[in-house]
């Protein structure tokens, strides 16, 4: 076990480091790079200004050493300008020379400072994570307890109406992504002019003039069910049906089981089959399915921070990747590897402990 | 022109129909709520061991909900029956059944034929026994022909999916044209946009777009990620250890990102999605030829003059798809030739081929994991021990044995695949990547729409319906055919 963990760890760490250096070289193209300095001078930039402006701060030079640099393995770029000036990747103008770190990078716990928010990248990323986390955790109380009730519901009577119905559900919400459910829910549940919130705001059933508010951006402060249940019930609804179907076709498939059948003969109540027998058994390919959905959530995270405008890991991306903020886009994509691929290692471990059939040498 | 109300004069059966819908659901509630109460017996087996329906109160509520359900299906096809004939006369739902006369056309005519000749059309036409199926069926191919009869033959739209027309800027459903001439039609039936646009018709225009791009993208992702996973699977080894692990590098990609990073006008300027398109679009060619020679290489007579064919017709087309103006690559600095233009039988623009590659990039290695996957499993079954004591080639087995006998899931995620295709299409259009702000596709629709989505939502609610639809039917389809292939 500790030499698989281990292994799964080493693989980790190359594939994170060839995704980062794929982002560092699409990033560092030419024509992304003049965007960049044309965006930080000014847009009227001639060829030899952004040509100077990216020399002068080590754009131009060969990938492998920027991507040493992001690393922290190669020491900074430092730049001496005609007027004397001497700035470099690790310090500012007028730092006095023994206080120049020559090493800053990713390894050394700095990871640049973003171009577009005028900020370090650290602090930036774990504030939206931290507002993302929220999400994702309202997300996941809601999704995965709603997506196991409605598997467990439509598999334990296979072709009954319940059934039929419940699974009919389940597809419609794999056929809606977010930005048609979004745009529903809000057209429907949040307009003042139209769909459900006039006719409540006119019998007195409401106080306000919406039943759910448009927008997330005051949870980001203070969460209510009001403001954020829209965005969270978006991102649930699309993840939720492919839950279900999973743990409909594992019930299904453990209530056609032999010791669910020596149950019934014994005149076991049916309540007590499927809470008692099945229930457990019938978990453990679900578990698996929530872990790899995790990483899926991120896309619908960004979609809806985009759409219900809440800014979070999400719309810092976003953000990030529009401006070509490379250093910052660096730290994002390393964030999102990371979940992915954490995610994948606890599905892999949980099902050995869930399944003791499985063995790992 | 006055205003179109939803259903016209039909409006008098609005409240039968409100009332079959509620009788319907309250039924289906009432039914799932008693299901948690065990109740034996209700079933029972009358004379010749045929089971009778269900009694008691179950069987009633049951019986009710299927009417109700029925009713309201009966009233939908008599609006729309009403708007062939009445056209707007019958509403705005009237009038847009008016217009899809030649899709009602077109589905009829299929379904007619398909059922009458289901048993001679192998897994096709053992899809016309499953209902689910036939619904998604029909969903898929009401787009499909919309797409194909209003994109291409000008047939369903009622007025131009791009020129603006001066007063109908965000009009509701139904509202008359402003200052319209005779030979124009009267109305914006679905509103205008922002941009006073008509809705209906850029809808129209948006399913071509989706009904182009979506399978011919699914059909690259699965040349490419069968080309490949076959000998990874076969294989295995180092072959299997690299292949898998550029998959999962590409799977750990949060795909959004992929697209941010990809598919910019910026990258556009690098000439790599050229380069990538050059890599991606080979596959199917390469396919081709390993397929064809595979089967074919003991008879050289016959083998030479059909590969010669087939392979310069495909190449051809390939060659028209990477060459863009003459050239394979144009950058600001270099540029390398390609296909003369007269040769070049199409263009795709930069704006097109970028979202094309991306979209097959995102999905190839999800196919190649599928593929690997039912590759390690069929490669120990005895027909292919079989085939290698016979002494054929690896590729002859891969592509001859084991790639027909993995049909079955590979046609269902064919099918679940388009429509997730067709998400990620929507997905680049709502960030507006890709494809220009004016195009009419879904995803570029909603995301204009958005901005004032509490205002005038019916400008975004139109396409999402309608991609909504499409996924919807795709899934179904899908989910038809798994239970059929499984049958037997």
């Amino acid at each position: 076990m500790g030499i698989f963990i281990l292994r799964r760890l080493g693989v980790m760490l190359l594939t994170a480091l060839c995704l980062t250096f794929i982002v560092f070289w699409l990033t560092n193209l030419y024509p992304n790079l003049e965007k960049l300095a044309k965006t930080q001078g000014n847009f009227r930039m001639s060829d030899e200004a952004v040509e100077s402006y990216l020399g002068n701060r080590g754009y131009l030079d060969p990938t492998p050493v920027k991507f040493g640099r992001w690393l922290g393995v190669v020491p900074g770029w430092v730049t001496e300008t005609e007027d004397g000036k001497v700035f470099g990747r690790c310090f500012g103008d007028g730092t006095p020379e023994e206080d120049r770190p020559r090493f800053c990078g990713v390894i050394q716990g700095d990871w640049g400072f973003s171009t577009v928010f005028k900020e370090d990248v650290g602090p930036t990323v774990l504030t939206r994570l931290g507002l993302t986390g929220k999400l994702m955790l309202c997300v996941i109380l809601l999704m995965v307890p709603s997506a196991l009730v409605v598997g467990v519901l439509a598999g334990m009577r296979e072709g009954s109406r319940m059934d039929r119905s419940l699974s009919t559900f389940s597809i419609a919400t794999t056929a809606t992504p977010e930005y048609v459910s979004g745009v529903i829910f809000i057209a429907v549940l949040a307009s003042s002019r139209f769909g459900l919130s006039p006719l409540l705001a006119d019998w007195g059933w409401i106080d306000s003039k919406t039943l759910f508010l448009g927008s997330a951006t005051s949870a980001m402060d203070d969460a209510t069910f009001w403001n954020f249940f829209l965005p969270v019930l978006t991102i649930s609804l699309y993840g939720m049906g492919y839950i279900a179907r999973m743990t409909r076709a594992s019930m299904t498939e453990v209530m056609t089981a032999q010791y669910i059948r020596t149950a019934r003969l014994k005149g076991v109540k049916f309540s007590d089959i499927v809470l008692k027998h099945a229930l457990r058994n019938a978990l453990i390919a679900p578990f698996t399915v929530i872990m790899l959905q995790i990483p899926w959530l991120l896309n619908g995270v960004v979609i809806v921070e985009t759409l219900f405008n809440y800014k979070g890991f999400g719309w810092l991306l976003v953000q990030a990747a529009s401006n070509n903020d490379i250093e910052l886009l660096l730290a994002v994509s390393v964030v999102s590897v990371i979940v992915v691929l954490v995610t994948q290692l606890i599905s892999d471990i949980g099902y050995v402990f869930l399944n003791p059939r499985i063995r790992i040498t | 022109m006055e205003a179109l109300t939803w259903t016209g004069s039909m409006s008098w059966l609005n409240p039968v129909l409100w009332l079959a819908v509620g009788i319907m659901a309250v039924a289906y509630v009432v039914q799932i709520m008693l299901s948690f109460i065990p109740a034996a017996g209700v079933r029972t087996i009358g004379t010749g061991g045929v089971a009778a329906a269900n009694q008691g109160i179950t069987g009633l509520i049951g019986k009710v909900g299927a009417y109700g359900f029925f009713a309201s299906l009966g009233l939908v096809v008599l609006y729309l029956l009403a708007g062939v004939v009445m056209g707007t006369g019958a509403g705005i739902i009237g009038g847009m059944s008016r217009q899809f006369v030649p899709v009602w056309i077109a589905l009829i005519v299929t379904f007619a034929l398909s059922i009458k000749f289901k048993r001679k059309l192998g897994l096709y036409g053992k899809l016309f026994d499953s209902t689910v199926g036939m619904i998604g069926f029909a969903l898929v191919m009401f787009w499909v022909f919309t797409g194909i009869l209003g994109g291409v033959f000008d047939l369903v739209i009622t007025h131009d999916s791009l020129s603006q027309v001066s007063g109908m800027k965000n009009k509701l459903p139904g509202t008359a044209l402003a200052r319209a001439e005779p030979a124009d039609y009267q109305w914006f039936l679905l509103g205008g946009d922002n941009l006073a646009r008509d809705v209906f018709s850029r809808l129209i225009k948006g399913s071509w777009v989706v009904i182009q791009i979506a399978p011919m993208a699914t059909i690259f992702a699965f040349m490419v990620g069968i080309t490949l996973g076959l000998p990874a699977g076969y294989y295995g080894g180092k072959l299997d250890v690299f292949l898998s692990f550029l998959a999962n590098l590409i799977l750990a990609f949060p795909v959004i990102l992929i697209f941010y990073l990809l598919v910019t006008p910026e990258i556009v300027l690098t000439g790599l999605p050229s380069y990538m398109a050059i890599v991606l679009f080979v596959f199917p060619l390469v396919f081709l030829a390993v397929l064809l020679n595979s089967r074919l290489y003991t008879q050289p007579s016959l083998r030479t003059p059909v590969m010669i064919v087939i392979l310069g017709v495909i190449g051809w087309l390939y060659l028209s798809m990477i060459s863009n103006d003459g050239a394979l690559v144009k950058t600001l600095t270099y540029e390398i030739p390609g296909l003369p233009t007269f040769l070049d039988l199409f263009d795709i623009g930069p704006g097109l081929l970028v979202v094309f590659v991306a979209v097959v990039f995102v999905n190839a290695p999800t196919v190649f994991r599928i593929v690997r996957g039912l590759a390690l499993d069929i490669k120990t079954r005895d027909y292919v021990a079989a085939a290698q004591t016979r002494g054929e080639g690896p590729w002859y087995i891969m592509l001859w044995e084991i790639l027909p006998n993995a049909r079955g899931p590979l046609i269902v995620d064919f099918c679940l695949r388009i429509g997730y295709t067709t998400i990620l299409l929507g997905t680049l259009g709502f960030f507006g990547l890709g494809l220009e702000s004016e195009s009419p596709d879904w995803g570029t629709t909603i995301n204009a729409g958005r901005r004032l989505l509490s205002l005038y939502p019916h400008a975004a609610i139109a396409p999402a319906l309608a991609l909504l639809s499409l996924v919807l039917g795709l899934n179904l389809l899908a989910d038809g055919l798994r239970e059929e292939s499984l049958r037997d």
